[in-house]
């Protein structure tokens, strides 16, 4: 196993980013099978959108996912409407707690001991298999990557692609120590193996717990992208289904599923479309022969109706899961998923996580970016993360009295020492006759000038400051 | 991000030069190069004693008040409607892309948001506004360039550089692997979170070096002190040059400059 997955992933302190990223990076097989996993999703993603007018495609994304949050709370209660007309039965959960109980209670009701799950990063943030578990509740994924995770007693390192941070000898180990299958390079061999643990598990769950991908308000629609055919497995061969997801996934239109499903799939693994695509309307009906008898749909808030809340943050909301911000992210290809300790890695969640667990816990997430803009370029629904990471900067040193910060946890990241370095800077810097002075000073003293910067010099020789400024070669000029 | 469409002004007379802090302190030879290759398009050159910075270190680290209060006293250098250039990406962005929003709801909200929209980085207004044809003076050579994340998707200058670069009939312009990928500088990045920073560059030097280059140039002096930097501690053959301070070099008959 790996330095960065040492620890519990149930009591993960976030705030610890700094050495896990360290571990991460010192890891060569960490750095490896990030860079070659991602190396491989950039080109997939480029080719999937060969022939299409990708900005446009993005623009048409982003409208649809703005106009939805625009009505968020009218699409949302036209939502529960349909789907209740439907035969969904739906619940509204304010946080991860409330949303576990509502599980748990639809379980003890039909007297579930074993839920089978589909992948669902919302089930993650909710720690869903963790509460189930104390609850005497056995749940196990069905997704391949989600399965090795948790046969790993690892969280998912990626939200699209979970045991990413493991290559094949790895699953081959630890499928071999955990199931007893043969050791093997075998992709296919492997991958039939874990099917058949599966299968037999789907037949005899009392409860599958899925995602939504998208929620249509128009018509009452879930839909489930996947590509295992464990979502449909999940949805339809125990006798009750409960989806789990953010009250931000609602849209209003069917169809305004296509263009979004077109950017989703393309974007997260370069697939034109996935091997499965679900729509669930409904229970089964008393002349169907298939499907579950009962569905439930629990709406989790979870800190978005704050984000709601503010002009600005609310572009996080627009988030339709395919990771292709990591994927782009020369930071999390460096450090691995894991080392954020968080739900959701990478540049989303750099600025989704704030929200979810405090400026103050989080305050390290909206830091470890250069800003490079490889996020917003890539992200098919057009979120300005980089602003993002910027706004959640001033907020985590409450570092703007004209527009005061207002996420929980702000201002946690404010130092007096560093506050004043600031405030000196900022003089000398809006004073001309101070900078021009200060800067020559230091030119003529530029042979004192020290040869370690910190953190700067551990890897790199320092700058040298140049004998005349600009300035002075100007002034010298007569200009 | 970049603009949709960018409506570059005809060639003025006049300019003003924003010369960036790093260039002042660093790399005056780069911010020199610059107005020479202006001047020699026929361009006067104002360069505004006052200017200091642009604010964005403080931006970027979240001091709000701290980089308005800079950038306010930038504000105030640009009295004709003319053209300000600035040899950086980075900076420029910075510029075009931020104070409107810096200045937003103050009294200065209108004038940020005028020198915004008349701010460009340089190379791209010398290859697009002046319309430059460069005449190679120097012996062949292999280069690769690495344009900064700022000037390639704030500014939208990716194909600048290349194209400006491609007009030396003697140079030999090579791609690294990657060519889009954050060399890893980010201001106040490379010094919070040096091991991660450390990890870019080093890749970045790797992928520069395996071109064969024997140099590389760029648009930005973060990411010229960052390459430039570990090579230089690390020992590894490639030196690094601001893309101005090059093609200066290349075009201007007997030029000592060294930058």
């Amino acid at each position: 196993m790996s330095q960065t997955t040492a620890q519990d992933p149930h009591h993960i302190d976030v705030k610890e980013f700094h050495s896990r990223a360290r571990a991460a990076i010192a890891d060569p097989k960490i750095r490896q099978n990030f860079r070659k996993a991602m190396d491989g999703l950039m080109v997939k993603r480029q080719d999937a959108f060969e022939g299409w007018d990708l900005e446009a495609l993005r623009d048409l994304g982003a409208n649809i996912r703005l106009r939805a949050l625009a009505n968020l709370p009218d699409l949302l209660e036209a939502l529960e409407t349909k789907l209740t007309a439907n035969g969904i039965r739906v619940h509204w959960a304010i946080d991860s707690d409330e949303a576990c109980r509502i599980v748990r209670d639809i379980c003890i009701a039909r007297d579930a001991k074993t839920v089978i799950k589909g992948k669902s990063m919302v089930s993650e943030e909710m720690e869903l298999n963790h509460y189930l578990k104390d609850q005497g509740i056995e749940a196990l994924e069905s997704d391949l990557g989600e399965y090795i995770v948790q046969l790993a007693g690892e969280t998912p390192s990626h939200i699209i692609m979970p045991a990413i941070h493991k290559n094949t000898a790895e699953i081959s180990e630890l499928l071999h120590e955990k199931t007893g299958t043969d050791l093997s390079n075998d992709v296919e061999y492997l991958t039939a193996a874990a099917r058949l643990q599966l299968r037999e598990k789907f037949m005899n769950a009392d409860v599958g717990v899925s995602g939504v991908n998208f929620a249509v308000a128009e018509t009452g629609t879930l839909c489930l992208v996947e590509n295992e055919g464990n979502g449909r497995m999940t949805t339809t061969v125990p006798p009750c289904h409960i989806a789990v997801t953010g009250i931000e996934k609602v849209v209003g239109n069917l169809e305004d599923v296509a263009p979004l499903l077109a950017l989703l799939t393309r974007s997260a693994t370069g697939q034109h479309i996935t091997t499965y695509f679900n729509m669930i309307s409904s229970p089964r009906k008393p002349n169907e022969l298939d499907g579950p008898e009962e569905v439930h749909l629990v709406l989790v808030d979870n800190g978005r109706s704050s984000i709601y809340q503010d002009d600005e943050l609310l572009d996080t909301l627009r988030c339709i899961r395919c990771g292709a911000c990591m994927n782009h992210c020369p930071v999390y290809t460096r450090v691995g998923g894991h080392a954020y300790g968080t739900t959701y890695p990478g540049p989303i969640g750099k600025i989704l996580m704030p929200h979810l667990i405090g400026l103050d816990e989080g305050q390290h997430l909206p830091t470890a970016s250069s800003l490079c803009g490889a996020c917003g370029e890539v992200c098919p629904v057009k979120i300005p993360i980089p602003d993002l990471l910027v706004r959640l900067r001033q907020e985590s040193v409450d570092g703007d009295k004209l527009n005061p910060a207002k996420v929980r946890g702000h201002g946690a990241k404010r130092n007096a020492l560093e506050a004043l370095v600031w405030k000196g800077w900022s003089w000398m810097h809006a004073r001309p006759g101070v900078y021009r002075f200060g800067t020559a000073v230091a030119a003529r003293l530029r042979n004192l000038q020290p040869g370690r910067l910190g953190g700067w010099t551990k890897y790199r020789t320092a700058p040298k400051l140049a004998a005349k400024t600009l300035h002075e070669r100007m002034k010298e000029r007569g200009q | 991000m970049a603009d949709p469409i960018k409506v570059y002004p005809a060639k003025p007379s006049h300019v003003y030069f924003y010369a960036t802090c790093l260039i002042d302190m660093f790399y005056p030879d780069a911010g020199m190069a610059g107005i020479q290759l202006l001047e020699r398009e026929g361009i006067k050159v104002s360069f505004p004693k006052d200017q200091t910075c642009c604010g964005q270190p403080a931006y970027t680290s979240g001091y709000h008040d701290e980089a308005r209060a800079v950038a306010k006293a930038q504000l105030d250098l640009f009295p004709e409607d003319w053209p300000i250039v600035v040899p950086s990406g980075s900076c420029g962005g910075m510029i075009r892309k931020h104070y409107p929003g810096l200045f937003k709801n103050t009294d200065q909200e209108a004038q940020a948001a005028g020198i915004a929209a008349r701010t460009w980085e340089l190379t791209d207004f010398l290859l697009n506004a002046c319309h430059i044809k460069l005449e190679d003076l120097g012996a062949p050579t292999t280069i690769a360039m690495h344009t900064s994340c700022s000037a390639r998707r704030e500014m939208g200058v990716a194909e600048v550089g290349p194209k400006l670069l491609g007009q030396l009939q003697n140079v030999n312009l090579v791609e690294q692997v990657r060519a889009e990928e954050c060399c890893g500088f980010g201001g106040t990045f490379a010094v919070r979170h040096p091991e991660i920073s450390g990890a870019m560059v080093s890749e970045k030097v790797d992928t520069l070096t395996n071109t064969g280059a024997e140099a590389f140039v760029t648009t930005d002096c973060g990411c010229l002190m960052n390459i430039a930097g570990y090579a230089e501690k690390n020992q590894k053959p490639l030196t690094g040059q601001h893309i101005l301070s090059f093609l200066w070099q290349r075009t201007s008959a007997g030029n000592g400059d060294k930058s």
